[in-house]
């Protein structure tokens, strides 16, 4: 590193119980347009929150969980966010179901494992509209990407799911997005859909991919699927990852658009 | 999916390609003060405009130019066209300039399968921004790297 590094600067806030990193890298790192648009997202973040969480009741989710009010009845944001997760169960051959993520309670809809996700695609619009930025927007270990005018990649270590000091590997990514599930995430399992248990053979998937939202559901979907989700993530288009079995195996994948 | 916004992609840019096209092949293309003389056998790269072309005409060797067409402004974005041209017949034609304005589009146009590294190593000891991984809580990251890395740039 002989050349001087661009400007950076990084923010972090704590949003749906979970740390919210903003990095941003170029000539505008410093401007107040910059931490304006880094104050926007976070905002963008927190009403998400307020919409979707299942911890506060007075949420729209959570009252379309009680039949208190109709899906017509929702917010565009709550009805975009159930046509994806329709999209989500086909895309996954039915191992991301977010009518079946309420443990003893099949049929009621719960999109908490697309809604960080979308939430932050959809926030990363305010830093998508600087010029001359690169940013990567973490939230919670889902990273979103986009490169600056000097192109340079940002690099993405994934975890080591057994030992947080180790990465399992280095992905230099430019744009697009960086997934990671598991079966111990946040303290909650994900369930496979078959059998409504927690699904237990993946310990933790990672997707790299151009949509942070897909590759979050394929990730979730791998970590359903168990095993045979090595079979599976071939059929992945476009996409790169890496899948840590129970046992210590990892499984390196790189599929051609 | 992906599949498909891959074929919208190239919809897209096809579209606009053949848009501009009427712009290009209306074009003097043989003029020796624009094309660029490459000499030896035509090589034919590209798909779109093969159909029409004849270059095994007589004994002479062929003649291969190419000429860059204007940059367009289009709704996408500025697009390019470079022509290959073969004893006055098109041989091949390709995009020099995609749509290029951010977002979607740049996924598109740029993207490229990352590759992941091959061994495990110490976190500190790898050069990283970001660190994905599902065990993020909030009270777990106090003592994450991604705490590390935060600090380190704030």
């Amino acid at each position: 590193m002989t050349r001087t590094a661009p400007d950076r600067r990084a923010w972090v806030e704590q949003i749906m119980g979970m740390p919210i990193s903003v990095h941003v890298r170029g000539a505008g790192a410093r401007d107040a347009a910059t931490a304006r648009a880094v104050e926007s997202v976070f905002a963008d973040l927190r009403a998400a929150d307020a919409m979707f969480s299942t911890y506060r009741e007075d949420s729209q989710i959570r009252r379309l969980q009680r039949g208190e009010i109709a899906l017509a009845d929702c917010s565009t944001a709550v009805r975009e966010v159930w046509l994806l997760c329709g999209t989500a169960l086909e895309r996954t051959d039915g191992a991301f179901d977010a009518w079946a993520a309420v443990p003893g309670s099949p049929g009621t809809f719960d999109p908490t494992g697309l809604v960080k996700t979308w939430a932050v695609t959809h926030a990363a619009g305010h830093l998508r509209a600087l010029t001359g930025l690169g940013f990567a927007l973490g939230a919670g270990g889902d990273i979103l990407v986009q490169t600056g005018p000097d192109q340079t990649p940002w690099q993405i270590g994934i975890e080591d799911p057994r030992d947080t000091h180790r990465v399992l590997a280095t992905v230099p990514v430019a744009d697009g997005g960086v997934a990671t599930s598991g079966v111990a995430a946040r303290g909650q399992h994900i369930l496979d859909p078959r059998t409504g248990e927690p699904a237990t053979e993946i310990l933790s998937a990672t997707v790299i991919g151009p949509s942070l939202l897909w590759a979050d559901v394929f990730a979730t979907a791998a970590v359903a699927r168990g095993a045979s989700a090595v079979d599976w993530v071939q059929g992945l288009h476009g996409t790169s990852g890496l899948l840590m079995l129970t046992d210590g195996t990892v499984h390196r994948w790189s599929n051609a658009p | 999916m992906r599949r498909i916004i891959v074929a919208l992609g190239t919809t897209a840019t096809g579209l606009v390609l053949l848009f501009t096209w009427p712009t290009s092949w209306n074009r003097p293309v043989t003029g020796p003060g624009q094309a660029t003389a490459l000499g030896g056998a035509g090589t034919s790269q590209g798909t779109a405009a093969t159909g029409a072309s004849s270059n095994g005409s007589g004994s002479t060797a062929p003649v291969t130019s190419t000429v860059d067409g204007a940059v367009v402004q289009t709704p996408y974005g500025n697009v390019q066209v470079r022509l290959t041209v073969t004893d006055g017949s098109v041989t091949a034609a390709e995009a020099i300039a995609y749509p290029d304005r951010g977002g979607t589009d740049v996924q598109i146009s740029n993207y490229a399968i990352p590759i992941l590294s091959q061994e495990a190593v110490q976190a500190q000891s790898a050069t990283i921004d970001m660190v994905s991984g599902a065990t993020f809580t909030s009270r777990g990251y106090i003592q994450s790297l991604q705490d590390a890395l935060d600090q380190a740039n704030l």
